[in-house]
């Protein structure tokens, strides 16, 4: 049964109220701008697609032949074309389009806008104004995939706003590993994303979530997650961004609802060009003995700008434990980074939050010292650089491993 | 003999300061020659000049090795040509495993046994020192060395911040990094700095100096010379310039 009419019309109501309302962080942009719609055709695999948006997919960790993948979700533009289960995880796990899933199950209500608020800003108005489709996935209780899901929003056209509504949810006891890649099939394709996704762990589940995203120097991005975890859920959240980007301006909240819940976010930048990105993750500790890590390495190069934020709020009146550790280098005299640690009690009598932000260059003497093993200055920056970067996640196929230190080669030099 | 290193009236500073004042010296294939002297002698100055680094500025002098003049040369050059080295206090490089660093510079199967015997499977996969203690950071060095496998080998103080129980297994480490322990290989050459002599006990030396002030001021035995320095100390050093 397709979700309450009477909901979805509060919901537009909401978000039509919203519809010019600025955000508080990053450059405001006029939706306007990006108002063509284009649908695409359904495809039998994925081996099918062109080969320039195949290119791309792979380059943002999409399996292909969908070898140690449990299931996929790939969406071109504004259509949703193509969407598979392996059948070894038939009756564990769910795999369909967010509009899909409103017209088949009502208790959606329950979790569709009930983690981001529809109005808090013109583009998770223009979410749910225009949707445009989004990821359904659902692991059902105790189920617990041996391989990722994997999901590609690839944007292969100009002038467009693609706006996708994501929901996972995590029933209890259940664990899943998600790999989301967001891309463009063309280099100087001009337009903008605008990601809604809502999370929910319930009660002991386990997500591990990894998005990778590969912009391009017209593109702009607007990202908004929520995710909520029950008692002793756990939610790991990888990002990754190598490539420029106009602008991108993200918050993540990580939501420890429930007692002895865990989050983690692990944030790698890589600032290109005039890229200006905004990234910031927080993690609001509610629940008793609830745990939270927020790791960020950043590197500015060219003439990019990152703000690096990150937020801890603890709120309970249990013990609590929150660490966040930002670091940076700066490659370029015209690149900017800003790292805003953050940290706030409320009323949190037992909560220990701490934090370490640092920026700086790489060492001389850490270069000096690979050096005098032999090797040369330029691969000894790019190791340590590398090295700066690993966060070690996994299910990352070697090949963006490579993409990583190629980045990294090209502009180190600067650094020099 | 001949000579694998020759070093002719070197002069270096530091910054403002002039650490090294007109050294000469020389060392021939397979021979192993001690260094002593007190803090801030330029010991230490004297092995990194000679591994190439950039803050140690040569203002005279010449440096060949292996009958190639190597002055002017980077420091990856010179460990490209076959100068190794040990530091007394390895900077820590997070992110970069012990590892990675072996994967790079050669394939990690080989050393497998080394690995092993020097207590270090346990750190493969920990960033470079970072955490490591004295003992832990020597032998983590010892190991880069054999797996580098310079013909030359410059090291700085290898009992320093090491217990009595280790620096035996780093003596046998320094061994078998210069081939004493086979009959057949070709004995690599060494420099070692040490303050303690304790080193000596496992790593029969054929020469030592001690370095006073920038100058080498003497040379000879090393067991002779490190009696010497522990009856009288560097007392008399000054008398000898």
């Amino acid at each position: 049964m397709p979700i309450s009419k009477t909901y979805l019309s509060d919901l537009k109501v909401r978000a039509g109220k919203a519809k010019e309302k600025k955000a508080i962080l990053g450059p405001d942009l006029d939706l306007s701008r990006y108002g063509q719609h284009i649908e695409r055709g359904k495809i039998e695999s994925l081996e099918s697609l062109p080969q320039q948006a195949k290119e791309a997919a792979i380059m943002a960790g999409i399996n292909i032949n969908e070898e140690l993948r449990s299931g996929s979700y790939f969406q071109v533009d504004h259509s949703v074309v193509y969407e598979s289960l392996n059948k070894a995880y038939e009756g564990q796990l769910e795999i369909m389009s967010t509009t899909d899933a409103l017209n088949t199950y009502d208790w959606l209500e329950d979790y569709y806008w009930r983690a981001v608020p529809v109005d808090q800003d013109k583009y998770t108005a223009q979410v749910e104004l225009n949707m445009t489709h989004g990821y359904f996935i659902r692991v059902l209780p105790y189920q617990k995939p041996q391989y990722p899901v994997q999901s590609c929003l690839l944007v292969a056209e100009s002038y467009i706003s693609q706006n996708v509504h994501n929901i996972i949810i995590v029933e209890e006891g259940a664990e899943l590993q998600v790999i989301t890649g967001c891309t463009l099939a063309r280099s100087d394709a001009e337009g903008i994303h605008l990601g809604v996704s809502e999370f929910f762990v319930k009660k002991g589940g386990k997500l591990f979530f990894t998005m990778i995203h590969n912009w391009a120097d017209n593109f702009h991005v607007r990202p908004r997650t929520w995710a909520v975890v029950e008692e002793d859920g756990a939610f790991v959240s990888n990002y990754v961004l190598l490539k420029p980007v106009k602008s991108i301006q993200a918050f993540p909240v990580a939501y420890l609802k429930g007692n002895r819940s865990s989050a983690k976010f692990n944030t790698v930048v890589y600032g290109l060009r005039d890229s200006y990105i905004d990234l910031g993750s927080r993690i609001i500790l509610e629940g008793k003995e609830t745990r939270g890590e927020s790791i960020t390495r950043t590197i500015a190069a060219d003439e990019s700008v990152i703000y690096a934020r990150g937020d801890l709020v603890a709120k309970t009146r249990g013990y609590c434990l929150a660490h966040l550790d930002c670091r940076g280098i700066v490659f370029s005299n015209k690149a900017k980074i800003y790292a805003i640690p953050q940290l706030a009690s409320e009323g949190a009598l037992k909560a220990e939050l701490s934090h370490e932000a640092s920026i700086g260059p790489i060492a001389e003497e850490q270069v000096e010292y690979l050096m005098s093993r032999g090797i040369s200055r330029e691969d000894a920056v790019s190791v340590i650089t590398s090295g700066f970067l690993n966060l070690d996640i996994s299910f990352i196929p070697e090949f963006l491993d490579r993409n990583i230190k190629e980045v990294i080669k090209a502009t180190a030099k600067e650094a020099l | 003999m001949q000579e694998m290193l020759k070093v002719e009236d070197l002069w270096v500073s530091v910054g403002n300061k002039e650490v090294l004042k007109g050294i000469n010296f020389s060392l021939k294939y397979g021979e192993i020659h001690t260094l002593f002297g007190p803090n801030g002698a330029g010991k230490t100055s004297f092995m990194m000049t000679l591994m190439g680094f950039p803050r140690y500025k040569i203002a005279q002098g010449k440096i060949y090795f292996k009958g190639e003049e190597i002055t002017d040369k980077d420091v990856y050059e010179r460990a490209r040509l076959g100068l190794g080295i040990s530091f007394q206090r390895p900077p820590t490089v997070r992110g970069v495993t012990l590892r990675k660093l072996i994967e790079i510079m050669s394939n990690k199967e080989e050393f497998i046994e080394d690995i092993e015997k020097l207590n270090l499977s346990g750190h493969l996969d920990r960033g470079l020192n970072d955490g490591f203690s004295g003992g832990e950071m020597k032998r983590s060095e010892l190991l880069q060395l054999m797996v580098q496998r310079p013909d030359l080998v410059l090291i700085d103080e290898p009992e320093s911040g090491v217990d009595i129980e280790n620096i035996a297994l780093v003596g046998d480490a320094i061994n078998t990094l210069l081939g004493k322990d086979k009959v057949k290989e070709q004995k690599r050459s060494a420099i070692i700095i040490t303050h303690t002599g304790y080193i000596l006990d496992y790593v029969n030396a054929d020469r030592g100096y001690i370095i006073f002030d920038g100058n080498l001021v003497c040379g000879g035995n090393p067991r002779d010379i490190l009696s010497e320095i522990k009856k009288h100390g560097y007392r008399r050093c000054a008398e000898c310039r």
